[in-house]
């Protein structure tokens, strides 16, 4: 640019918004609005949903609710072996859904060839992540409980839920394994380790953080899974403890969800009021998973 | 001259079939190539490979001698990286690989079909162009290499004498808990040849060591790399043909033209290649007339 042009330039500017720039910034504005009411809308309804819950259920929500057997009288009646059939099958849930899902998305990324075979199990199994939870508590039923005579037992509870959150725990097993840089892999290889070492030394401590926060959010998922275990006739009144044996295994058992929704079901408003109850407790188990998995994901980046 | 394809299928073959072009196949290696003297720790000849049937090296034929260091040099996509890959099976990790051609390693086939890579990789360390330590402490990069190969000396002194020779033990020794990862670029490439050398390996591939290090990082590398060919046979890709001058004592000149992708020019001792190249492609290329 010239020495005369310049000159000719003016010497002020209006920086002012207006014309084409006005109206997309009036857009962008208005944008901003409506997408915090979209965000809103979810956290309200929820916020609503929980205090009218609260107000039902806190009268209930006591030492004695938590400590006793299911009753025909709802004053009487707890959640103890709910909460014990809950974690009993939760327990079992994760020793035998992990270790399978962690070995799939190991060999998936790990040692098998990428052709399109493994490219169609991949999709099926995000497929099968989307697939309804009463299939799974069908497919239960069949398999479990009548094919393998195992009947409506914590065993076949947990093989079912297992079976449920497997897809979901392998597809966020896969996503941790590829978050592992390739040259710590190469570092490794490169050393004279095997294809296992390197996955044992490098590839599983560095997807850790990843394979944890999935699995804990899957228990989540699965701590409030009721169709499926309904399915496979876990729909009972339980008044027992289930026993610290394998023979406990194959008792009958009920859940957490399952005792909320046999409550709701009922005619009498004062099982209504222990439904809410037990609704809190299961709430607050479910936002602790999450809040935990949180927590890992965190404490295990840092180091 | 024996020749190996190994292939994932036959479809795969026949695509590759395809997509190899006349002119490789009717490709003459280069005349200006050298014997080095004395014992030697690879010969390679006519070795050609393909990536998922695209053609990355065609007929690369030298001879890589012991205890000396030498220099692959030529511009981005020459070939260089994947011709030293194939010394230590790197390659071997990559999908749809194809190789042709002999790799000898002191006489025995490194792509023989009773080789285990593992074993190749054991005795041929290598270090790569990003510093890549494990994200654990700097005794544990040191010591994996022994551990997974089943040292059962003491491993104290194992990390020791490895810092020592990697020239950073003096600068690690008070923090050897501390992980690799807080480590400067520098720091972190001589960690990496640490842990190379912990392995007691004969050879030392180094893919472009110096390339994410500053200047002085780079004088430290080199300095090393001089002192290791007392025990070591190291070979070199390098970007930098200073660098090939100031530490190799041999060069390989590779180019990827219209027609030859990854072909070796020239291979000679590196003074009679910076001074007398006998090809006017290499003289062109040090004398920074492209690349």
């Amino acid at each position: 640019m010239s020495a005369a042009e310049t000159t000719t330039t003016p010497a002020t500017v209006t920086l002012q918004a207006e014309g084409s720039v006005a109206r997309r910034q009036a857009w962008s504005r208005t944008s901003r609005w409506i997408l915090l009411a979209a965000t809103l809308l979810g956290l309200v309804v929820l916020v609503i949903l929980g205090i009218d819950n609260a107000i039902v259920g806190i009268p209930s929500l006591d030492w004695d609710f938590l400590s006793n057997y299911p009753s025909r009288f709802a004053e009487r009646a707890g959640i103890r072996s709910s909460i014990l059939g809950s974690v009993w099958v939760l327990v079992f849930t994760v020793i035998f859904a992990i270790p399978v899902a962690v070995g799939a998305a190991v060999w998936m990324e790990e040692f098998a060839p990428q052709n399109a075979i493994l490219t169609t199990v991949r999709l099926n199994i995000a497929n099968l992540a989307g697939v309804p939870s009463i299939i799974y508590g069908i497919l239960g039923l069949a398999v479990f409980v009548r094919l393998m005579e195992l009947g409506p037992s914590i065993l076949a509870g947990a093989l079912t839920l297992a079976l449920m959150i497997l897809p979901m725990t392998v597809i966020t097993s896969v996503e941790a394994i590829n978050q592992v840089a390739p040259s710590i892999r190469e570092g490794s290889l490169a050393l004279g380790a095997t294809r296992w070492q390197t996955v044992w030394n490098h590839v599983l401590p560095g997807a850790m953080p990843g394979i944890l926060t999935g699995t804990i959010l899957a228990v989540a998922r699965a701590a409030g899974e009721t169709a499926a275990l309904i399915m496979i006739g876990a729909f009972t009144f339980i008044a027992f403890d289930p026993a610290l044996s394998f023979g406990g295994l194959l008792d009958s058992f009920t859940t957490l969800p399952i005792q909320v929704y046999n409550w709701t079901i009922r005619p009498q408003p004062e099982f209504r009021a222990n439904a809410a109850a037990g609704i809190i407790v299961l709430m607050i188990a479910v936002i602790g998973l999450n809040a935990l998995a949180l927590v890992v994901r965190d404490r295990l980046r840092r180091n | 001259m024996s020749i190996r394809v190994r292939a994932t299928s036959p479809t795969d073959e026949q695509a590759r079939e395809a997509l190899r072009g006349k002119p490789a196949a009717e490709h003459r290696p280069s005349e200006n190539v050298a014997k080095p003297e004395g014992d030697l720790a690879f010969s390679i000849s006519d070795l050609s490979l393909w990536y998922s049937g695209k053609q990355a090296l065609t007929r690369v034929g030298l001879d890589i001698p012991r205890k000396k260091v030498t220099a692959l040099i030529g511009p981005s996509g020459c070939g260089k990286s994947t011709l030293i890959r194939c010394l230590n099976r790197m390659n071997d990790l990559i999908p749809g690989v194809t190789i042709e051609g002999n790799v000898t390693y002191r006489n025995a086939d490194i792509y023989g079909s009773d080789v285990d890579p593992v074993e190749v990789r054991r005795r041929i360390g290598m270090v790569f162009q990003k510093p890549n330590p494990f994200p654990k402490s700097i005794y544990e990069n040191v010591a994996f290499g022994a551990k997974v190969n089943g040292f059962r000396g003491n491993l104290d002194d194992l990390v020791e004498s490895s810092l020592k020779r990697a020239a950073l033990w003096d600068e690690v020794r008070d923090d050897l808990k501390k992980s690799g990862l807080a480590l400067s670029g520098g720091q972190q490439q001589r960690l990496c040849i640490a842990r190379a050398l912990a392995n007691n390996p004969d050879v030392i591939l180094m893919d472009e060591p110096c390339s994410a290090l500053d200047p002085i990082a780079t004088l430290k590398i080199e300095d090393l790399m001089r002192e290791l060919t007392t025990d070591y046979t190291i070979v070199v890709v390098t970007h930098n043909m200073q660098q090939a001058a100031r530490v190799s004592d041999y060069t390989a000149f590779m180019l990827t033209d219209e027609e030859i992708t990854g072909q070796l020019i020239e291979y000679a001792p590196t003074e009679t290649m910076f001074t007398q190249p006998a090809d006017q492609r290499t003289e062109d290329y040090i004398s920074g007339r492209f690349g």
